[in-house]
């Protein structure tokens, strides 16, 4: 089968050389690495903005860039959604209009009937249909936006750091939005971040762009929790997801069990409800490994496993180890010293437990 | 009213706000397109286009005039050709009065428009291409509204000189009742005759009047646009 995205392209940009390829099947692939990695000008090579120097991009079998064969799709006709970082709305004309604009460029042949209604619901957009843009919040511009994106009918969504222009409050706003478009649109996405929080909520699929290159790709929970990934300089810290469910509650203690398949374990109750399915995510260096049962500890998570990959020392003075424990169906990250690593001997197949403090279990 | 203008100045006030719109009107088009060459093409002798397009602002208009007349008047080069292939005469007619008009406020005109086109946000128009709109259409739906202001200025800028041309004008058309006496050369022949004083300075009043209330019209325009365009 072909992959919904199949990207190999070589472009120069002064100093900056751009070689990416890679393919991906997620419903939401997030474009994941520093400032300056490349990143934005991925998008808009895929977007059409771009005119790369050599190679292809292909949606869901359709080539809309191949240099060999001589297509490059203008970017009118790609028919790929584009939410940048500033929402970019057209200040002439009303919100309605905004979300309208693709529409109307929508090839009759193709034009299904504009799901505005489904739309307006789906982003909570509603109420400012007849506003003009100079008058909204950030977070209210960057929804029409991604609005009027989806109206235009696209195969593919590029979000360019969608909400890195706004604060705190707002980003919480739009998070769950996007959310609800990558489960239910239908409609692939590439997600350029640079905030990994905002990676381990939303992306299926992560490819690590780094100098111009896609250093890595693949499930979220893999790359993120990858010990030679973890071991490169500047990389973020390695961490866990996990998908849980809520089996029940301790309400004496405002703590709540949730079955993982890494084993059971428990953690801060806070708004969950009985049955819900979350994401958790537990960084490598709350993880502590212990060779015995441990006993009398206030941590209240021991999952027994066994060591299955040992990374490079690294860190400051290489005094850090990155491991992977297979725990149940899952692989569990932890970050501890070189030092623990030779006291405890620790090596392939090694039975170990990992104590896990329910107060570390983060929800993203 | 009628009693307090004479016939003859009657004309002239009528012929000049006919010289000034058909000369707003007839530079438009080509004055949107040498801003827009001006503000976003990249061609070999762009510098020339942009020294050809101000050289009325900077020539005498005399000047100006005499080359019209050159080029224009029934033997010259262009008005041979308009004439035989159109029947055209632009020379000692107000057609011509127009023509000299609008070749004065063209530069004036260029350089609103154009400088209004340069303020457009590029990002807007490759937003609009993401969209599905081709460049045409982003030019008509995006960059041409987004632009409006200055061209609106553009225009007031260009009738408001057209008006007031006086060198340009009488040299290639010269002053004839009733065909090419304009506001300006009306006011000149009367300063030139005896007791020419009062219908000069009626002349003069409601040449005043007139670009007051272009200038009130354009900034009337300017804020309903304006409101409509609130940048963000």
């Amino acid at each position: 089968m072909t992959p919904a995205l199949d990207i190999a392209v070589r472009h120069r940009l002064g100093d900056f050389a751009l070689d990416a390829a890679f393919t991906s099947d997620g419903r939401l692939t997030a474009l994941f690495g520093s400032s300056g990695s490349g990143k934005t000008s991925l998008v808009n090579v895929i977007g059409g903005l771009i005119r790369p120097d050599s190679g292809h991009v292909r949606v869901d079998g359709e080539t809309l860039v191949d240099t060999e064969r001589g297509i490059v799709l203008p970017k009118h006709r790609r028919r790929i959604g584009y939410v940048f970082q500033e929402a970019r709305l057209f200040p002439h004309l009303t919100v309605r209009q905004n979300l309208l604009f693709g529409h109307w460029f929508v090839p009759h042949a193709q034009r299904k009937p504009a799901e505005l209604d489904k739309v307006l619901d789906l982003l909570g957009i509603g109420h400012l249909l007849h506003r003009r843009p100079g008058g909204l919040s950030g977070g209210e511009k960057q929804r029409v936006a991604i609005g009027r994106a989806l109206l235009a009918q696209p195969r593919l969504l590029l979000m360019d750091e969608p909400l890195a222009a706004l604060d705190e409050a707002r980003k919480a706003e739009i998070l769950p939005h996007i959310e609800r478009l990558r489960d239910e649109a239908g409609i692939p996405i590439v997600y350029v971040s640079h905030a990994l929080a905002e990676v381990a909520r939303l992306a299926t699929t992560v490819a690590m762009v780094e100098n111009g290159r896609i250093a890595a790709c693949g499930p979220t929970a893999d790359i993120l929790s990858r010990p030679d990934l973890a071991a490169r300089p500047g990389a973020p810290e390695a961490s866990t997801l996990l998908a849980a469910e809520v089996a029940g509650f301790e309400d004496a203690f405002g703590l709540a069990r949730v079955t993982t398949p890494a084993g059971p374990l428990t953690i801060a109750r806070g708004t969950l409800r009985q049955g819900q399915r979350i994401k958790i995510r537990i960084f490598a260096s709350d993880v502590m490994l212990s060779l015995g049962q441990p006993t009398e500890i206030s941590a209240l998570n021991v999952l027994a496993g066994t060591v299955c990959e040992i990374g490079e020392r690294s860190g400051p003075g290489g005094s850090t180890v990155n491991l992977l424990v297979a725990c149940g169906e899952a692989r569990l990250a932890a970050r501890v010293t070189a030092k623990s690593v030779a006291l405890l001997g620790l090596a392939l197949g090694k039975p170990v437990h990992a104590v896990i403090k329910s107060v570390s279990v983060e929800m993203p | 009213m009628t009693e307090w203008l004479s016939p003859e100045e009657w004309t002239a006030v009528r012929l000049s706000l006919v010289v000034a719109t058909t000369a707003m009107l007839a530079s438009l088009p080509l004055g949107l397109g040498a801003a827009l060459l001006l503000a976003r093409g990249r061609f070999r002798g762009k510098s020339l286009l942009d020294a050809i397009v101000h050289m009325p602002l900077i020539l005498p208009p005399v000047v100006t005039g005499y080359l019209l007349l050159i080029g224009f008047g029934r033997r010259g080069p262009i008005g041979q050709l308009l004439y035989d292939w159109f029947g055209i005469v632009l020379s000692f007619r107000w057609t011509g009065a127009a023509l000299a008009c609008g070749v004065m406020g063209f530069p004036l005109m260029v350089r609103a428009i154009r400088l209004s086109i340069e303020a457009v946000d590029r990002k807007l128009e490759a937003a609009a291409g993401t969209l599905g709109a081709s460049p045409v259409w982003v030019f008509l739906v995006v960059t041409l509204p987004l632009c409006l202001p200055g061209i609106l200025a553009g225009m007031i800028l260009c009738f408001a000189k057209a008006m007031g041309e006086f060198g340009a004008t009488i040299t290639f058309v010269s002053n004839i009742p009733g065909e090419t006496q304009t506001l300006p050369s009306a006011i000149y022949t009367f300063t030139q005759v005896p007791g020419g004083d009062a219908g000069a300075l009626r002349l003069t009043l409601i040449s005043i009047a007139i670009s007051v209330a272009a200038l009130f019209f354009s900034e009337w325009m300017a804020r309903i646009v304006g409101r409509r365009i609130e940048i963000e």
